[in-house]
């Protein structure tokens, strides 16, 4: 089965990306296929490297960046939700003339296409949020 | 419209139903907002639209929003443009709307022209029962929670 996955809630606020996280491995482990995680809503704030979790609790975006390069895994930031929350990667710092960027490592910022696209071309499209 | 399309191997896919919930009070979160902007750059891929609004989502709908003293912008302008996106398909879940005390004439009057009928205005809104929703619900490919 081809899956694709969205992601609606912020990192350690909501449990969504961690119940995601598992689903995506499960699935993996079982021989399936992840087409595309997308983020959107505060689901983008799992893509900044900035963040810095208490050494004794899981490392959710690190996890994320550790996911995409050892399974290939396409992971997409939503470009409006990421500017209205300050999540940057290269051209988009260059683009709004900020004097940083974000990103994380293994993602990337594109439109809601990818999402639509992700919808037409997964088995199936599964949303994790409130 | 086809109901059939390319997809990325070039092979012809069947077009997909896209259901999209509104859950929620248009102001307070941001998913009533963000929500419309997925609808409206989903309405260029050519698939089977419909959108539903149930709960406090049925306010997301009603007009003569003011948000002058919650200093936010006013999005609810931006219903009436769906219908120009080709997003004809509108269900407001009645018990939602009569538990709140609303009707249909609370909310904006939102309609769309039909091609095949010389752009003739039809409405846009139409008013299910849960019941009749889930079963709208049950037949979609795709649905997406707000």
């Amino acid at each position: 089965m081809k899956y694709g996955i969205m992601i609606n809630e912020g990192p350690y606020q909501h449990q969504a990306a961690d119940t995601a996280f598992n689903f995506v491995q499960a699935a993996l482990d079982a021989g399936h296929e992840i087409f595309r995680i997308f983020f959107y809503h505060d689901g983008v704030n799992n893509g900044t490297r900035l963040t810095t979790p208490p050494q004794d609790d899981r490392n959710v975006i690190t996890r994320w960046s550790k996911l995409a390069e050892d399974k290939n895994i396409d992971m997409v930031i939503c470009v409006a939700a990421a500017q209205r929350r300050g999540i940057v990667d290269e051209g988009e710092k260059d683009r709004n003339k900020k004097d940083a960027d974000n990103i994380a490592p293994g993602f990337r910022i594109s439109g809601l296409g990818q999402l639509i696209e992700a919808g037409i071309q997964a088995d199936r499209l599964l949303v994790f949020g409130d | 419209m086809s109901d059939e399309m390319l997809n990325e191997e070039g092979n012809v896919q069947r077009t997909k139903k896209f259901m999209y919930v509104n859950r929620k009070a248009p102001y307070g979160t941001v998913y009533a907002l963000e929500s419309l902007e997925v609808v409206l750059i989903g309405a260029a891929f050519e698939q089977d639209v419909s959108v539903a609004f149930i709960d406090d989502g049925v306010y997301q709908l009603t007009k003569g929003q003011n948000t002058t003293d919650i200093g936010m912008k006013n999005f609810s302008p931006t219903y009436a443009a769906l219908g120009d996106y080709e997003v004809t398909k509108i269900y407001v879940e009645k018990e939602s709307l009569e538990k709140r005390g609303l009707t249909v004439d609370d909310l904006q009057h939102l309609v769309w022209e039909d091609e095949d009928e010389d752009y003739a205005e039809k409405d846009s809104i139409k008013v299910v029962s849960a019941e009749e929703l889930g079963q709208i619900f049950a037949d979609q490919d795709i649905m997406l929670n707000f």
